[in-house]
């Protein structure tokens, strides 16, 4: 492990984490398509991942390892019900564009 | 047994009050006063039973019936009091309040709130014998009040007429700043005693080692307190307004027994008033300046009530002038025969006053001698007596008065024998104008002019009476009053052996009342003077007809600045102070429209503004740090 992280260097990581983030932030600013700006969540929620094993191996602390179990663990239960919530949407709308979703607007 | 016995007494009118407020409208009008008239009766024979039985052991009866406040080291007694004073008032304020409630069955008949009135009347006395029984203060205090919301209700008693409510008005702010002074004295006296018990005052004080200026102080407040009740100088001018109300509530509350509160009152405190003579002094300047400026007043009203209530006020103001002399038995003398002769000459003005249909004004009347011969007479009798002519109750009471006062100071004497002349002289011309010459009213009302029925003339017939034989309890010689006050006061009043000064203050008295007489006789049955129309009055004579236009300087002094102020705070404060508060609230409410356009569904622009907000969070930590 920390063979790799000697090769590539932590900074890289990081890099790497904040591309993917941004990718997710602008998927979720400009596409209209609601799966693709679940898709960028999820990236930006993988970034973060990413970052956390990173430090975790940086720091030689299986802590962040763990934690990105966790998470990892509930983004499987969060997934399964946005996209539910999707499915649920199509159903009624017959699209999934969110600005159709404003509906919702108080 | 005398528990229940003062119960009984106590709260026999408050029955009729209940009685008449709730049922009074179901049944007939004379049921309704005949149950309002016997409760009070009931009253009255207690009252008699209880004072047979004081003449008799001279024991007086204190009963607590409840504790009421227990604060600290203050405790006080829900407590009465049945001494000889208290039950001197009880006997005169029940009996002649029986007898004005029988007088009203008559005289309020076709009234169509018949009920409501006796409701009130029973009301009055109920808080009147409360006034009188309390064994401290505070019961006293609760009375006190009571019997002004009574005299407000009953002055306003005929309340489309928006002149007689402003007289309630008055009477009852009146009374409100004499309360205010009756309070304060209170609480001093609460300070510095811890009790507000007669009795325990009375030993508190006598124990000596007492703080006399601020006693003083309390003893001033209670004297402003019966200044407003008692109508004298400044606070007088309600009473006069307050003959707006029906003429049996004249005769009951506003001659004969609230008026009396503010005597029955310093008497009681004797104790305090005799350790305080500076105070004394005040009250004798302020009753013998009252008793001149009121009877002046009288000499030239022309509304019977009205000379009847500057009467009032001017007795009222003798009755002063003896308390702050010192000599309370010869006030309360005064007092007792004042209730009788006053209690009649109103009676009687109703009668003529309801003989005429509601006619007031004394231009308008005339001859009524031969048409009205019981109200003719009986009001000669109280006429006399008032005027202090022997050997007629008010020429005793009246002459004690003088008496004292030319022992202690020659110059309240003279103002006093000048008021008691005025007295005599406006209450001739009162009777030549009612009763002599011809009718000249219109000639419908002279073709329906007729004596009062019975229930009318039967309590003028027993007030006249008393009135005639009621300075028999004082008599000089036998002072039988004096003895039955001696354990209620504290200074012992010295007796008077008759030697020729007596004689001659007597003799003087009468003399001074006879000129009043002659007077009043020449000018309004030798030169039959009958009084001009209002606009003809001119000089000094308008000035006294106007009642020195005082009314008028104390709307101009205390009136109109609170007006003033109240339009300035109606026109410019509250629109400002409303203008501020609502240009807050649009404030907010314009906040609100605009942030309400951040709210329009368009996620997208939510999403955006979540990531500018977060970057903004994320460069904010990195520069703070």
């Amino acid at each position: 492990m920390n063979n790799i992280l000697n090769q590539i260097g932590i900074e890289n990581y990081i890099f790497l984490s904040v591309l993917l983030f941004c990718i997710g932030v602008f998927g979720v600013l400009y596409r209209r398509n609601a799966i693709i700006v679940f898709m960028s969540i999820e990236i930006m929620l993988n970034a973060v991942n990413l970052l956390f094993v990173a430090f975790s191996t940086y720091h030689q602390d299986a802590e962040g390892q763990v934690f990105v179990f966790f998470s990892m663990a509930v983004a499987a239960a969060e997934v399964a019900v946005g996209l539910a919530i999707l499915v649920s949407v199509y159903r009624n709308l017959g699209s999934i564009d969110i600005d159709n979703l404003k509906n919702l607007k108080g | 047994m005398e528990t229940n016995l003062a119960l009984v007494l106590l709260l026999s009118p408050f029955v009729g009050f209940l009685f008449n407020i709730f049922f009074g409208k179901k049944v007939s009008r004379t049921v309704s006063g005949a149950i309002g008239t016997f409760t009070v009766v009931v009253s009255f024979l207690m009252s008699i039973c209880f004072f047979a039985q004081l003449n008799q052991n001279g024991k007086a009866i204190e009963l607590s019936l409840f504790d009421w406040i227990s604060v600290h080291n203050f405790k006080l007694d829900f407590g009465i009091l049945l001494d000889q004073l208290s039950l001197l008032w009880l006997l005169f304020v029940t009996g002649i309040g029986s007898l004005i409630h029988l007088y009203s069955i008559s005289y309020m008949h076709d009234d169509e709130h018949m009920h409501k009135f006796f409701a009130y009347l029973n009301l009055f006395v109920f808080f009147m014998i409360t006034l009188v029984v309390g064994s401290n203060l505070l019961v006293m205090f609760i009375g006190w009040e009571g019997v002004g919301l009574c005299s407000y209700l009953l002055i306003g008693f005929w309340y489309k007429n928006q002149d007689y409510n402003d007289a309630a008005k008055k009477a009852f702010i009146m009374n409100r700043i004499g309360d205010l002074g009756f309070l304060i004295g209170m609480f001093i006296l609460a300070t510095m005693f811890s009790t507000l018990n007669y009795s325990e005052l009375k030993h508190a004080v006598a124990a000596g080692d007492v703080n006399t200026a601020l006693l003083g102080v309390a003893a001033l407040c209670l004297f402003i307190g019966a200044t407003g009740k008692s109508a004298q100088l400044p606070l007088y001018t309600w009473l006069p307004d307050a003959m707006a109300g029906p003429t049996p509530v004249s005769a009951l509350i506003h001659a004969a027994t609230m008026v009396t509160a503010g005597i029955f009152m310093i008497t009681r405190m004797n104790f305090v008033f005799d350790l305080t003579p500076e105070i004394q002094n005040i009250i004798a300047i302020v009753g013998a300046a009252t008793a001149l400026v009121a009877a002046s007043i009288g000499l030239l009203q022309n509304d019977i009530k009205k000379v009847l209530a500057y009467s009032t006020v001017s007795q009222l103001g003798l009755m002063f002038l003896a308390l702050g002399l010192g000599a309370y038995n010869v006030a309360v003398f005064h007092v007792i025969t004042h209730a009788f002769f006053k209690a009649c000459l109103f009676l009687g003005s109703g009668s003529v006053i309801h003989g005429l249909h509601g006619e007031q004004d004394m231009r308008k009347m005339g001859g009524l001698r031969k048409a009205m011969p019981i109200t003719y007479i009986t009001m000669l009798i109280s006429t006399l007596a008032i005027s202090g002519i022997f050997p007629f109750a008010g020429f005793w009471s009246k002459d004690e008065i003088l008496m004292v006062a030319f022992e202690h100071n020659k110059v309240l004497w003279v103002v006093a024998s000048i008021a008691s002349i005025m007295t005599a002289f406006y209450m001739f011309r009162l009777m030549y104008l009612t009763f002599f010459k011809d009718f000249r009213g219109t000639e419908e009302q002279k073709h329906h002019l007729h004596e009062s029925p019975s229930l009318i003339t039967i309590p003028l017939i027993i007030l006249a009476l008393l009135a005639l034989v009621g300075g028999a309890i004082n008599l000089p010689g036998s002072t039988w009053l004096n003895h039955f006050l001696e354990p209620i006061l504290v200074a012992k009043h010295e007796e008077h052996a008759l030697g020729s000064n007596e004689y001659m203050l007597m003799g003087i008295a009468l003399a001074g009342a006879l000129v009043g007489i002659a007077m009043a006789y020449a000018k309004y049955i030798k030169q039959s003077f009958v009084p001009k129309e209002d606009a003809a009055i001119t000089g000094f004579n308008k000035t006294i007809y106007n009642k020195y236009y005082v009314d008028e300087f104390y709307t101009f002094l205390i009136v109109t600045p609170i007006n003033g102020l109240a339009n300035f705070f109606r026109t410019t404060l509250e629109p400002a102070l409303g203008k501020a508060v609502f240009s807050l609230g649009s404030a907010a409410n314009g906040l609100g429209t605009q942030g309400k356009k951040l709210q329009n569904g368009n996620i997208g622009l939510y999403l955006f503004v979540f990531v500018i907000g977060v970057c903004a969070i994320i460069t904010y930590l990195f520069i703070a740090q």
